[in-house]
């Protein structure tokens, strides 16, 4: 009998693809030690001043309603826990996705009824930091939504179209060559698990988007604006692309 | 308002040698760089950093332009009583941000 059953489990092993291994790494590994001590440590990643000054703002009331974030949410820490792990999302008035980035601003705009928060701007990166922060360790989880399937194809367009004067697709340089180099900067696989990031080049925070918009000028091509569909497209189906893996936030990047 | 994260050993032995490290939030914006503008964007980086312990200078340092945004800045010094320890990180605008950490040594 359990000799039989060794068999039986030797057998399910044997499967193809039943143990088929995750391939997928994230940029985190691609860093030097380094690199990696620094975002492993709250009390040096520099992220986590950014989390800091999320939190403040989360709690501060602003625009006409004089509501804060916690006034309709309550502990961010409670009510955030993975929001961000399932962004973007269907955004139900406008019919669109939106992504983490959008969705802080419309509750800005519209229901604390104070002025929209800009794009990369310190205040946005660092709510959206202190919200990433709340998923850190849970996977990537988009959302089983028919509606977001059409902007996850076209994301999937985009990233494999061909673009920009030196003519590189997204999938050329992370899916053929990910683990090779441009100059010296090792290429990742693209996973969005990080942002908003501390980047050491930048030497500031920044978002998938501005990580977006720095691959695009690489191949000479024209980023996209911020916000602009294209990119909350491409957000969808990096997601997807990533889904199950864990969120870092706030990541720390070379 | 800046930011400063603190990493100080709440307790400690006497005689311990302790690490402490810092990580203080500031551009600190070299003065070499060009704006949108095509104008050169003043200098502003923090010019000294002072820790305290019970009062007695353990560690000081002067930063310059080269040094990155959020300078952490780590040192050791030996615990020798409970007490109060003082971080001042001082920039080029004359302000002054200042954090405290308690230590408690045995
Ligand atoms: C010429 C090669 C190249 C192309 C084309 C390219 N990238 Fe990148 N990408 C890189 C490199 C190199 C890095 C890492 C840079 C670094 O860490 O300094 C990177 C980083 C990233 C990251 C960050 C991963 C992380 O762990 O933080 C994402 C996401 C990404 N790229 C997405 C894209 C998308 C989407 C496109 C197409 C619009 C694209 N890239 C096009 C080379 C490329
Ligand atoms: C007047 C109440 C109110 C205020 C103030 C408010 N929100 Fe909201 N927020 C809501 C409501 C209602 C929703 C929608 C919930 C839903 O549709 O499931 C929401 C949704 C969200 C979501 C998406 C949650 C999810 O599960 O997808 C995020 C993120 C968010 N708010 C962040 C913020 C932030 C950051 C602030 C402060 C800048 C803020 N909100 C201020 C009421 C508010």
């Amino acid at each position: 009998m359990r000799a039989r059953l060794v068999f039986a489990l030797a057998w399910l092993c044997a499967v193809p693809g039943a143990m088929a291994q995750d391939t997928r790494k994230s940029g985190f590994d691609y860093m030097s030690r380094d690199s990696q001590a620094m975002q492993m440590d709250d009390l040096a990643n520099p992220g986590m001043l950014s989390v800091l000054d999320g939190e403040s703002l989360w709690n501060a009331p602003a625009g006409s309603s004089q509501k804060s974030c916690a006034s309709c949410h309550g502990d961010g820490t409670v009510s955030m826990k993975g929001v961000a792990a399932r962004y973007p999302a269907f955004d139900e008035a406008s019919g669109k996705p939106i992504d983490l980035v959008g969705r802080i601003d419309q509750c800005r705009r519209e229901r604390q009824q104070a002025p929209g928060l800009a794009r990369e701007g310190h205040d946005s990166l660092a709510l959206t930091t202190y919200i990433g922060l709340q998923s850190r360790g849970m996977p990537v989880s988009p959302p089983d939504d028919a509606r977001l399937t059409p902007f996850r194809a076209d994301g999937k367009a985009l990233y494999t179209r061909r673009m920009g004067q030196l003519n590189f697709s997204c999938a050329q340089c992370h899916d053929e060559h990910a683990g090779g180099h441009v100059g010296a900067s090792p290429i990742p696989q693209a996973h969005p698990t990080g942002y908003p990031i501390y980047r050491l080049e930048w030497q500031s925070m920044g978002s998938l988007q501005r990580r977006l918009r720095n691959c695009m000028a690489g191949t000479r091509a024209e980023p996209f604006a911020y916000a602009a569909p294209e990119f909350i497209d491409l957000e969808l189906f990096l997601a997807a692309r990533a889904a199950g893996m864990k969120v870092e936030t706030p990541g720390v990047r070379p | 308002m800046a930011r400063a994260l603190l990493n100080v050993p709440a307790k400690a032995k006497r005689g311990d040698i302790i690490e402490i490290k810092t990580l203080m939030s500031h551009p600190m914006e070299t003065g070499f760089r060009t704006g949108a503008d095509g104008k050169l964007v003043p200098r502003d980086i923090i010019k000294s950093f002072v820790c305290t312990y019970n009062g007695e200078v353990v560690f000081s340092a002067d930063l310059f332009p080269a040094i990155s945004a959020n300078p952490f800045i780590a040192f050791t010094t030996v615990a020798t009583e409970s007490g109060t320890m003082i971080f001042s990180w001082t920039d080029d605008k004359g302000q002054t941000q200042v954090q405290t950490a308690p230590i408690s040594v045995e």
